[in-house]
């Protein structure tokens, strides 16, 4: 069963090179588009995810990250006097306009924290430190813009919304989601950066903490309780809000869901295609097995025998391309993450797949009348 | 050796009554009408007759492929017409050889890999099936050739192939269907000469389908069909001159060839 399984499968090399191509094609458009929708995802919210807050105070009604509106620093001081709060930082985002050296002009995110606090900072800063950000206008970005951006080294010279800045360190792998690279400053700077009217009393968000053996739902709802015009959410909330604004309400993760599916489908229809033309071409064979004796079941074995090789064979291949197109990935402007998780989901998305496919060929040995083989 | 426990002269088939008609629309193809017959090991029965005369629509319904539309089939014994569509292919591996005017050789599979697979299908697997199929491409004088592919056999050598793959399940019975009519002379009567010797010294009951005249002097019985009846029955050569012998010792016997009764 196993060898007329494997023989069947790979004695026509042309056709099974062409199974294999469209698994493989199937798999890999699978992976970048799963790759780019959990990319852009993470993406979306990653100065949440990393900002080891446990919850974040927002203007009521901001529903994410990147349109934080600002409020009054009293707010500020009614967390830090809330029991349970061990920390609190205000942290700022807002959009700005950085003039490049050479005059021109690129939109670009400005996130102010307080260095050193702990709370909101960069991460993964690979030249400079964070330290470094306690200087007088001075800014971090990432090295994925320097080009964008018009820096190469740290001491480059630039204007932020008409302030003077200074670049001080790079991180590398912080993404924008939008087309606004961040740019990490002291929170003092980051209000010179983006409102130069305003008071140092305003911040967009403020970080809390919680202390020791506090809950942070708990605290949440304490200090719901005491503030007025301001959301409170947990950073798990925030971020998953964010990541769904960006990827459902947008649209863009739907796309990419989208064209997820379609790899799937194309790669059901290929490998299917394929199998049954193959089923095709031994449709006497199998007529002869059931003649002899041989239940459906048995067929259905070679079948399905035949799809789990083509799986397995498709699926290591299709592993093989994503490793290079991920790597390749990491430098450009949009990641595609593949965690092991995705793999091993992938590796059994392959096997239903390869079987959905061969359900076409299994429906038409089922009707196989053995008859046929005394027919000429 | 009788096949598969049977002994020499025993009624494996058993048919009575059997008839066949193919429905299309409102038109009715009677392709078998009331057939009665018996068939026994140790014997080389060929059922002869033209073309659509209902050979192949028998043998099928012997072979437990068809379903008959009227009458009663027993195959060793046991009434497959009252048995369910699930347990045929059951009594085919267990009772029935099959050999077919196509070979229908898997091209993919070496010889002894054909065989093999019809061991598999009855359950046999690994090192045990391997042996076997080596001792009936040897029962079959083909044991140079169990490593050959299909494409590099003769026509003569692919039929033996297709016997010795017949014979996994160690059948009483063996049904072929124009098994010499793709064959040269030599081989055709090197592929009857093995499936007499299976009817006669093996014990099994060997039914073909044929309309090659070169094979008739090998037949123990020939039954003519005409438009979907059995028409005649007659000793094959050798029955016959075994029988006139006879007739010398016993001269009121009646004559061998009579129609309709088997």
């Amino acid at each position: 069963m196993g060898l007329l399984a494997r023989r069947n499968l790979f004695h026509d090399r042309v056709r099974f090179a062409v199974t294999l191509t469209g698994i493989v094609f199937a798999l890999v458009l699978i992976i970048i588009q799963f790759g780019l929708f959990l990319g852009f995802t993470t993406t979306t919210s990653n100065n949440i995810d990393h900002s080891n807050a446990d919850l974040w105070v927002v203007f009521h009604g901001v529903g994410y990250f990147d349109t934080g509106r600002n409020f009054s620093e009293r707010k500020f001081y009614q967390v830090l006097s809330t029991p349970g709060v061990e920390h609190a930082e205000k942290y700022m985002q807002a959009f700005a306009r950085w003039k490049r050296h050479d005059g021109r002009v690129e939109n670009v995110q400005v996130i102010g924290f307080h260095p050193g606090s702990g709370l909101g900072e960069p991460w993964n800063v690979v030249q400079g430190s964070v330290a470094d950000l306690t200087q007088e206008d001075s800014v971090i970005v990432d090295e994925l813009y320097r080009d964008k951006l018009g820096v190469e080294k740290i001491g480059d010279r630039i204007e932020i919304g008409e302030h003077r800045a200074r670049v001080v360190g790079f991180t590398r792998g912080i993404r924008s989601f939008t087309t606004s690279p961040f740019v990490y400053a002291k929170f003092k700077n980051s209000l010179d950066y983006t409102n130069p009217t305003s008071q140092e009393d305003d911040t967009a968000y403020v970080l809390v903490k919680a202390a020791a053996g506090v809950k942070p739902e708990e605290l949440q709802a304490r200090l719901r309780g005491r503030l007025t015009d301001v959301d409170v959410y947990t950073a798990a909330e925030f971020s998953r809000k964010t990541r769904f604004y960006w990827m459902f309400t947008t649209g863009a993760g739907l796309a990419v869901l989208t064209a997820a599916l379609m790899g799937l489908i194309v790669g059901v229809a290929v490998v299917a295609q394929t199998i049954y033309a193959a089923t095709m071409d031994h449709i006497r064979e199998y007529g002869t097995l059931k003649a002899m004796g041989a239940t459906n079941g048995y067929l259905y074995r070679v079948l399905i025998e035949q799809a789990v090789w083509s799986a397995l064979l498709g699926y290591g291949l299709a592993m093989i391309v994503a490793h290079f197109i991920v790597r390749a990935s990491e430098k450009g402007g949009a990641v595609i993450l593949m965690p092991w998780s995705m793999s091993a989901g992938l590796f059994f998305l392959a096997i239903v797949m390869c079987i959905a496919a061969a359900l076409v060929s299994i429906n038409k040995v089922t009707r196989i009348d053995p008859a046929m083989v005394f027919r000429g | 050796m009788p096949a598969n426990g049977q002994l020499s002269g025993s009624k494996v088939i058993r048919a009575k009554g059997l008839s066949k008609i193919y429905r299309e629309g409102a038109t009715e193809l009677r392709a078998l009408q009331e057939v009665d017959l018996e068939v026994r090991t140790g014997e080389l029965t060929l059922l002869m007759g033209p073309s659509g005369s209902g050979k192949t629509t028998l043998l099928s319904i012997l072979g437990c492929i068809l379903r008959a539309s009227d009458g009663k089939l027993e195959v060793l014994g046991e009434d497959v017409s009252a048995l369910p569509e699930r347990e045929l292919p059951r009594i085919r591996r267990e009772a029935i050889g099959f050999v077919f005017q196509g070979f229908n050789l898997f091209p993919t599979l070496t010889a002894a890999e054909n065989v093999a697979l019809a061991l598999d299908v009855r359950g046999l697997r690994g090192a045990r099936a391997k042996q076997r199929a080596e001792e009936l491409l040897d029962e079959v004088g083909l044991t140079q050739k169990a490593h050959s592919f299909p494409a590099d056999l003769s026509g003569g050598q692919k039929q033996r192939v297709a016997i010795a793959r017949a014979l996994a399940g160690d059948p009483p019975i063996l049904l072929a269907d124009e098994p010499t009519a793709a064959l040269d002379s030599t081989s055709g009567r090197t592929v009857i000469e093995l499936l007499q010797r299976l009817a006669r010294a093996d014990g099994r009951a060997v039914v073909m389908v044929t309309h090659d005249p070169r094979v008739l002097s090998f037949g123990d019985r020939i039954i003519h069909l005409e438009d979907g009846r059995i028409v005649r029955e007659e000793a094959g050569v050798t029955k016959a001159m075994e029988a006139s012998s006879f007739l010398k010792v016993l001269p009121a016997e009646p004559a061998m060839s009579h129609e309709f009764s088997i």
